[in-house]
């Protein structure tokens, strides 16, 4: 039987509609974490940088990654981690920044902090910790409608 | 690099859940996470290059304490919370210098893992001081506490520049910037840096730990140790 397999363009499509396991509303593509498809004969290489090294949603991405490839129909499929270039905020996709603003998370500045509270859009906030509930996170405040935030973590 | 991210890792674990305030406790957990993380990575390549079919959890939970190579400073128990926050200071200060060094070896693997958890530990250098700052310069009780921090853990700073047959970088010759980097925070911080430059020593070589390694480890193993073919 002769398979016909699905172009690149179109694993990245399927891919893009992955969602990550931690902000449901950004797909991995989104993240940036997906650095490269290919096919190697009837095998498909998704290379993927992780955004932390002890990030536990890892595991949990891969899983989602062959999952869905799975679903399309691809039955072979090989994860390579890479490390270096090291994952870096700067790989956030446009559409990816203005969907976590809109769901309550300030992207990621250059700046260091955030540039305005993402529910009431005021620029007089505060940071609480450096940290937040997820390792890409740190958590800020408004200091006008005092409502606590997540910020993305500019690295 | 493996043990000393297993170790510290393990410690700064110990405050999960019990930290002074939330966001710390979450901050610590996260600090944690890294460490454990890059020791994955670590430990994971030394099983590699050992290559006698043990992984990164066999080296980290079967082996005794006298196998351990980490530096004395990251075994020291938690104490308190300024103490902790000392002792991640002092660490993340030699730390960043040693991965921005190893970034730029000759092993594609060792560069890697040195750029990826450089990034990481950047974030822990900046967080661990302004802590020390805030509460060095802070109120008297805590001036008082980390500065007994600083005293206790000074003694165990001169073992993390002694450049041996194994290393693969001249770790000397990273003091003078970590002089600079120390002399900068903690004097702003209002601290006092010990002028007695006598150094404890042993954990990196693994010939003498401190008696506070033994019961860490011993917690941390206990569950491979106990149940060998549990699977989590």
């Amino acid at each position: 039987m002769v398979m016909t397999k699905p172009s690149i363009d179109q694993v990245w499509e399927w891919l893009d509609a992955v969602p990550d396991p931690e902000i449901p509303v950004i797909s991995l593509v989104d993240l940036g974490i997906i650095r490269g498809v290919a096919w190697l004969n009837d095998v498909l290489e998704v290379t993927v940088t992780p955004t932390y090294s002890g990030c536990p949603a890892t595991r949990i991405i891969n899983l989602d990654i062959e999952t869905a490839l799975n679903d399309h129909g691809i039955k072979q499929v090989t994860l390579k981690r890479q490390l270096s270039p090291a994952w870096t905020t700067d790989w956030l996709s446009e559409k990816g920044k203005a969907k976590l603003e809109d769901y309550g998370i300030a992207p990621p500045q250059t700046a260091g902090g955030p540039t305005q509270c993402p529910r009431c859009k005021s620029a007089q906030v505060e940071k609480i910790s450096q940290f937040g509930s997820t390792p890409c996170k740190a958590q800020w405040r408004c200091t006008d409608c005092l409502e606590p935030f997540d910020y993305f973590k500019c690295i | 690099m493996g043990d000393n991210s297993l170790v510290l890792g393990h410690r700064v674990s110990e405050w999960c859940g019990v930290a002074p305030v939330l966001e710390e406790d979450i901050a610590l957990a996260n600090t944690a996470l890294d460490l454990i993380g890059q020791t994955q990575l670590w430990l994971g390549l030394a099983a590699e290059c050992e290559d006698k079919g043990r992984d990164a959890d066999a080296l980290a939970f079967r082996r005794d304490v006298w196998d351990f190579r980490n530096l004395l400073l990251v075994e020291q128990p938690n104490r308190d919370f300024g103490h902790t926050m000392m002792r991640q200071f002092l660490f993340d200060a030699w730390h960043s210098l040693v991965l921005a060094a190893l970034k730029s070896s000759d092993d594609p693997e060792i560069a890697a893992i040195a750029e990826k958890s450089l990034k990481e530990v950047t974030y822990h250098l900046e967080r661990s001081s302004d802590t020390v700052i805030a509460l060095g310069d802070g109120t008297e009780e805590s001036h008082m506490r980390m500065q007994a921090g600083l005293d206790r853990l000074w003694p165990y700073v001169g073992e993390m520049f002694l450049t041996d047959e194994h290393d693969l970088i001249d770790v000397a010759a990273l003091r003078p910037a970590f002089a600079a980097l120390t002399n900068n925070v903690l004097g702003t911080a209002t601290l006092a840096i010990p002028t007695d430059n006598f150094t404890h020593k042993g954990g990196k070589t693994g010939a003498q730990h401190t008696e506070h390694l033994g019961h860490m480890i011993a917690t941390m193993q206990f569950l491979p140790r106990a149940y060998p073919d549990a699977k989590w």
